[in-house]
């Protein structure tokens, strides 16, 4: 009975040992990973930082000013005044879309016309 | 193992024989044993001694190589356990009211070198000499071939630069990561944000540090690794800022001034919108002290906020509107303007005169000195003390910079009845633009004082009441006068119903001993749109003077008035404000019938 003991005693343990060794390898590979993963959102930042960085600089309020007055002739951009406000009523109301046209009335010009549409 | 009995039959049978004690063979045999016992327990006892001492020995050898292991490495971070956000270390950003940066990071490298380590510092030398143009070629020889084994060369290069230094390919010229604060708007904003330098430097990392403005007052925060990276959220608008700017520079130039100052502030958080104070700098690269001379005259020199003028007649609401608040007179009451008002040996005279009494309205609309000083003499010197100090008069504004403190307010020594008679024209106390803003914000809107912030603000806290609302209304319709048919009438902005009030006061001596003739102060403290107030501008031009119809002229109508209208113009579409259009017919409801 004691041997039988023993010897599951033993099992256990070396099985014990076989996990502990796994389980360790295993936290090793997964901090190496974390590590390589915090590099990489660290220079992702670092990236972002610039791009966002850049993206001030190219829109800083001075240059977009000159480039506003290089581009006149293109864009007529001027500085937003009080009268570019506009009333709700000043909008026109979208046109009704044109109903297709089932029953079409033959006229005779149309012989004309159908060598090349107008429009 | 065989045991020998204590009492063995042969031997004591031939002891009784010889006529011995066969006692005496139990006690040897019984000594006998017990000595091989006593051998045995020994023995056994020795060896687990010896276990024992092994057991020891190996731990201490074990917990002592491990010491010594811990002790001769490097430190390392745990870094299964480490808490929070080990990758957004660095200084947070700066941003406006929309999210907009106004200043950030940049990874940059350092140079160094380790003389040393050159093989050829005369290439070296001339490498450098020739990429970096400031560094002079002779000095870095004698640097890298004498005694020095470390040497800084830039503390920031540009990556075309570090590429270039790359190709000299000498082994003793090194880069450290490095960062650099950014602010990519430039002078935009630049004294509100200050700047910032280095702190503790190493080769591997460089400690950024605030000196001025919101980065050296809210440096504890920005370095914060608690906030992850969190950035600052300030109350400026970076479009409305940047047109201000624009505005004041034009204004400041067509007047001749030479400087100038505007503040704009949400009347009813104190948020500061905007504030501008030129002659400005860039805080990329931001300028020395003076280290002679008026530190007025610097750049650096934030006149919004350590500016401190005698702002003029722009103080006399304030005199009305507690004269309103205590119930002395009302907008209609009649008061004495016949000049000049003689006190003691002081002789206090209008700019025109404006014949024996005007009432209280026409007071502020034609800006009466006279009429003013009875108001004041009828409130008295402490009364008008607490009023002002309630609005922020009397100490520094609380503005988050560091700067603030500095713009204390020059108080009369002893506050007399004529102290409380100049000061209610806005003589005798001299205090920042941002003051007067504070306190016109207090006085549109409704009546409740209002702390300047700089930061952005969520939920606004509605501060203890210092006048009536019904006296801020009328306060409000008064200024709104001045711009209709009095002083500011070049202040008039088609839809917005500015209101406000005009100050012109005469610079006085730095030498002491009065005023100059011909150098002013003018500003236009102005509150839009008069119908619901929303936000209160200040401008404020140092010693301007322009050519118009005919005469030179210096006074705020014709200076500060025209540059604040500009101003509004601009900045009322950006912040939202639509204009307001008075429409001829009131609308109604045509009863038809068929």
């Amino acid at each position: 009975m004691r041997g039988v003991l023993f010897v599951v005693a033993a099992l256990v343990v070396m099985g014990l040992a076989f996990w502990a060794y796994q389980e360790n390898y295993k936290t090793q590979a997964a901090i190496a990973e974390v590590r390589d993963l915090h590099q990489q959102i660290g220079a992702a930042h670092e990236r972002l930082g610039m791009l966002r960085a850049e993206w001030a600089y190219l829109n800083r309020p001075d240059r977009l000013a000159d480039l506003a007055e290089l581009n006149f002739d293109r864009l007529g951009l001027l500085p937003i005044m009080p009268d570019a406000f506009g009333r709700v009523d000043q909008i026109i109301y979208p046109l009704p879309p044109i109903a297709p046209i089932t029953n079409p009335i033959e006229l005779s010009s149309d012989a004309f016309q159908n060598v090349e549409n107008p429009l | 193992m065989t045991r020998m009995p204590l009492r063995p039959l042969a031997r004591i049978l031939k002891a009784r024989e010889t006529g011995e004690n066969p006692d005496v063979i139990e006690a040897e045999i019984r000594a006998k044993r017990h000595e091989e016992m006593h051998d045995k327990s020994r023995q056994r006892a020795e060896g687990r001694l010896l276990v024992l001492g092994l057991a020891f020995f190996c731990a201490f050898i074990t917990i002592g190589a491990r010491m010594g292991t811990l002790a001769s490495s490097v430190p390392e971070e745990p870094r299964a356990t480490t808490v929070g956000n080990p990758i957004i270390g660095q200084r947070a950003d700066i941003v406006d009211r929309n999210g907009r940066i106004l200043a950030t990071n940049l990874a940059t490298h350092s140079l160094y070198a380790h003389p040393r380590d050159m093989i050829d510092p005369a290439n070296a030398a001339k490498g450098l000499a020739a990429i970096f143009p400031e560094l002079d070629e002779q000095e870095l020889l004698a640097d890298f071939t004498g005694e020095r084994k470390f040497l800084w060369i830039r503390r920031q290069i540009s990556p075309e630069q570090m590429q270039a230094v790359h190709d000299i390919g000498s082994p003793g010229l090194l880069f450290g990561p490095r960062e650099m604060r950014l602010y990519p708007n430039g002078s935009v904003a630049a004294h509100i944000l200050g700047g910032a330098s280095y702190g503790r430097e190493g080769v591997a990392s460089a400690e950024v540090i605030g000196v001025a403005g919101v980065e050296r007052q809210f440096d504890g925060f920005l370095r914060d690794p608690a906030n992850e990276g969190a950035p600052l959220e300030l109350s400026l608008d970076l479009t409305v800022q940047a047109a201000a700017e624009q505005v004041l520079a034009g204004g400041m130039s067509i007047m001749s001034a030479k400087g100038a100052a505007s503040v704009l502030m949400d009347v009813h958080t104190g948020e500061i919108i905007s504030m501008v104070s030129l002659p400005d700098f860039d805080p990329n690269n931001r300028p020395r002290m003076l280290t002679s001379g008026d530190q007025s005259d610097s750049p650096l020199f934030n006149r919004a906020v350590q500016g401190v003028y005698e702002l003029g007649s722009t103080f006399k609401i304030f005199a009305v509107a507690q004269a309103m608040e205590l119930g002395l007179i009302n907008a209609n009451t009649m008061i004495d303007t016949q000049g000049p008002l003689t006190w003691g040996r002081f002789r206090i005279r209008d700019f025109h005169d404006y014949g024996p009494e005007l009432t209280s309205t026409d007071v502020i609309v034609e800006s009466s000195n006279v009429g003013t000083a009875r108001i004041a003499m009828q409130i008295g010197a402490d009364r008008q003390r607490e009023f002002l100090g309630s609005l922020g008069f009397l100490e520094p504004t609380p503005v988050e910079m560091v700067e603030a403190p500095t713009g204390k307010p020059l108080l009369p020594p002893h506050w007399s009845e004529i102290s409380a008679m100049t000061i209610s024209y806005g003589h005798g106390l001299s205090s920042s633009p941002l003051h007067l803003a504070a306190a016109y914000a207090a006085v549109a809107n409704g009546g409740t004082r209002v702390e300047p912030t700089l930061r952005k603000v969520e939920t606004p806290v509605v501060g203890p009441r210092v006048m009536s609302d019904a006296v801020s209304q009328s306060a409000v319709h008064m200024l709104r006068q001045v711009v209709t048919r009095g002083t500011a009438s070049l202040g008039e902005v088609a839809g917005y119903e500015v209101a406000g009030k005009t100050g012109t006061a005469d610079k006085p001596r730095e030498t002491g001993g009065g005023y100059y003739d011909d150098k002013v102060i003018a500003t236009f403290a102005s509150v839009f749109p008069a119908s619901d107030p929303q936000y209160v501008l200040i401008v404020t031009l140092d010693e301007p003077s322009v050519y118009t119809l005919g005469e030179t002229r210096r006074t705020a109508g014709w200076t500060a008035v025209p540059v604040a209208a500009e101003m509004i113009r601009r900045v009322g579409p950006l912040l939202g404000l639509r204009p307001h259009v008075d429409s001829s017919q009131p609308v109604s409801v045509t009863l038809t019938s068929n």
